[in-house]
């Protein structure tokens, strides 16, 4: 079985978001990238799933869509264990524009399971991994917390509003992986930062294709007026506050 | 041309975020000069249904047929579909719940049309047709233009008021064609959580951090909730100890909320901590240190023990309560 993770590079999640280019941009220098935390995630579920005898994974690829500048992330991904890579040569433009690009990638050599995670922690879309499911028409299992696989059995959790799913897909299929799917982030070994340098980084060419939206301007949140202080003394007044002045109780 | 809106429904009954939903598609679809055609699928009584006309619906399709009661993308998206090709939807809008986050993007391939999740108000433009979200877990705020003639949108929960209309809606059943074979999930096994209100639809919410120094401290923060009618929460090294169930975890690796108001008991204020929870329209902080970044997210504070203040702070809204 072939599992295949689509990372995501992103700013640190502490990132000061600084605006520039007249609001149409956010300033980069000097911001640290990362593995979107969801793909870490995925990434080390996958790694475990490969080391279990009983799951049958003798494979775990890597994809990213991305300029040059996303290539420590993707070793990074290397070095914590996974057996290859993929670059899409191509800045990302939209869910859509990035969807259609691992589609094409994943019509050359198929997978078994593709995994997305929930969100991108910089844009925060949501959407690539639904999209690239209904591209390639196969089926999708959104929100997983738990994954497990037995032979060519796999069966995941998925969250609902008000409770949780133990559902079962035939593969190939998308899953789209929220927290649970694993506990603590896998990290590199010194040997795997090492081997990193000689596993396979395979940079393959965007295919053509329109992005359907386009991001028009950024705006920070206007400053938040000061705390209003109340005394641990006076713990009615902190009542009386909310039910006149803020009327949310 | 309508705009078309898709309303779940939770064993036959709609929720207030349906209701959001479909106030915010009667707006949309007033800016656009159309009408606005809800689809319902599973079964859901004519009362119930009904309810959507008085947000603002015009028009009812239900659909109604076996093994619709568990949702399946591929199954609900082209459904979905079948009925903005029918009703010609310039614009076809979903929660942004997990349900319409694993369809909306089917949909929108389906269509092709331009997709953006999470909007937070109306357009700020028709032409082009321009929509605000917040990205980098709620450090800013985006506009993002459209650029196809069909959208689709997803709606941030809690973020659109209520309005009645007192409209009657035309009810229609649906019979979308579907293929068998489309049918792949299969759902061998169910857990749902009874008798208390979901964290993501609650107005009110009373969450604990570390400072709550131990499982056993919960007690105050869960007489509070009951008595406010809100749900509990918690950072996410109180879940990560087992303290708290996971899906009480808040923040940008946890659930994104949005209530009314979110008291904070010993929760410092971690940047990640407020990504998920900066959308609420009131914070209030208890923290025993006054230089806790909590107090720069939060509206009202109190610098204090949480285990004395909030014995406290029940009495008092027990008093005010029953005044
Ligand atoms: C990639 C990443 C993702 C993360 N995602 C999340 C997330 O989604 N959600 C999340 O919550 N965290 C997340 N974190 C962790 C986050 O950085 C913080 O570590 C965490 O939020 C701290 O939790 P806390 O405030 O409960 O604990 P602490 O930081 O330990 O704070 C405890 C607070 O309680 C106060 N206190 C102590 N005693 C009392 C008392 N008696 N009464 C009142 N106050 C008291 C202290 O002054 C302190 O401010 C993430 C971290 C990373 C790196
Ligand atoms: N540029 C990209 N390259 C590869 N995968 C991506 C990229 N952007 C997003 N993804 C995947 O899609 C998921 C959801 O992203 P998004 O829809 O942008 O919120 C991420 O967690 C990744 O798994």
């Amino acid at each position: 079985m072939k599992i295949l993770i689509c990372l995501s590079n992103v700013p640190d999640t502490t990132t000061k978001i600084k605006l520039v280019d007249n609001n149409k941009s956010f300033d980069k220098t000097g911001v640290q990238w990362i593995i979107n935390p969801w793909d870490e995630l995925a990434l080390t579920r996958a790694l475990e799933l490969k080391d279990d005898p009983d799951a049958a994974v003798d494979k775990v690829t890597v994809i990213t869509v991305g300029g040059k500048d996303a290539e420590p992330t993707i070793r990074k991904a290397l070095a914590i264990g996974a057996d290859d890579a993929i670059r899409v040569d191509a800045e990302p433009r939209d869910a859509f524009y990035i969807a259609a690009q691992i589609a094409e990638a994943v019509r050359k050599e198929m997978y078994d399971i593709i995994v997305c995670g929930i969100e991108s922690s910089d844009y925060n879309g949501s959407t690539v991994g639904g999209m690239l499911a209904e591209i390639l028409e196969i089926p999708s299992v959104s929100a997983v917390s738990a994954m497990n696989v037995r032979g060519s059995e796999i069966s995941m959790n998925r969250d609902i509003d008000g409770g949780k799913e133990n559902v079962t897909v035939p593969v190939p299929f998308v899953a789209i992986v929220q927290k649970g799917i694993a506990i603590e982030p896998r990290i590199a070994s010194m040997r795997g930062i090492m081997t990193a340098k000689t596993k396979p980084l395979n940079v393959v060419p965007a295919v053509q294709e329109e992005s359907r939206t386009e991001y028009a301007g950024f705006e920070l949140p206007a400053p938040k007026a000061a705390c209003k202080m109340i005394s641990p003394d006076n713990v009615r007044e902190l009542v009386d506050l909310l039910k006149n002045e803020a009327k949310v109780i | 041309m309508s705009v078309l809106v898709y309303t779940e429904n939770w064993d036959g009954k709609f929720k207030k975020l349906s209701f959001e939903l479909v106030s915010y598609a009667g707006k949309l679809a007033e800016m656009l000069g159309t009408t606005v055609t809800a689809v319902s699928i599973g079964s859901v009584d004519q009362a119930e249904l009904q309810k959507l006309g008085n947000y603002g619906a015009q028009k009812i399709l239900h659909v109604t047929g076996p093994n619709l009661d568990k949702l399946d993308n591929q199954v609900f998206s082209s459904m979905i579909v079948q009925a903005a090709s029918k009703e010609d939807a310039s614009v076809v809008l979903l929660s942004n719940n997990n349900s319409g986050k694993a369809i909306a993007p089917r949909i929108s391939v389906k269509l092709n049309a331009g997709l953006v999740s999470a909007v937070i108000k109306l357009p700020v433009s028709l032409n082009p047709f321009t929509v605000v979200k917040k990205v980098f877990s709620g450090k800013a705020f985006t506009n993002v233009v459209i650029k196809t003639d069909t959208r689709v949108l997803t709606l941030s929960q809690n973020s659109f008021e209520l309005i009645e209309t007192g409209n009657k809606a035309t009810i229609e059943n649906f019979n979308p064609e579907i293929d068998t074979g489309l049918f792949k999930t299969s759902v061998k096994d169910v857990e749902k959580v009874t008798g208390k209100i979901l964290l993501t639809d609650a107005e009110i919410v009373v969450s604990g951090g570390r400072g709550m120094k131990s499982p056993d401290n919960w007690g105050p923060i869960e007489e509070l909730a009951d008595i406010l009618g809100a749900a509990t929460a918690c950072s996410r090294p109180v879940s990560d100890e087992g303290w708290r169930p996971h899906g009480e975890h808040t923040g940008q690796t946890g659930k994104i909320i949005a209530p009314d108001l979110y008291i904070a008991c010993g929760i410092s204020g971690a940047i990640q901590h407020l990504a998920g929870i900066s959308s609420s329209k009131y914070i209030v902080a208890i923290n025993t240190d006054k230089d806790a970044p909590i107090f720069e997210a939060a509206d009202y504070g109190i610098v204090g023990d949480a285990l004395k203040v909030l014995p406290e702070l029940i009495e008092a809204v027990k008093e005010v309560k029953s005044s």
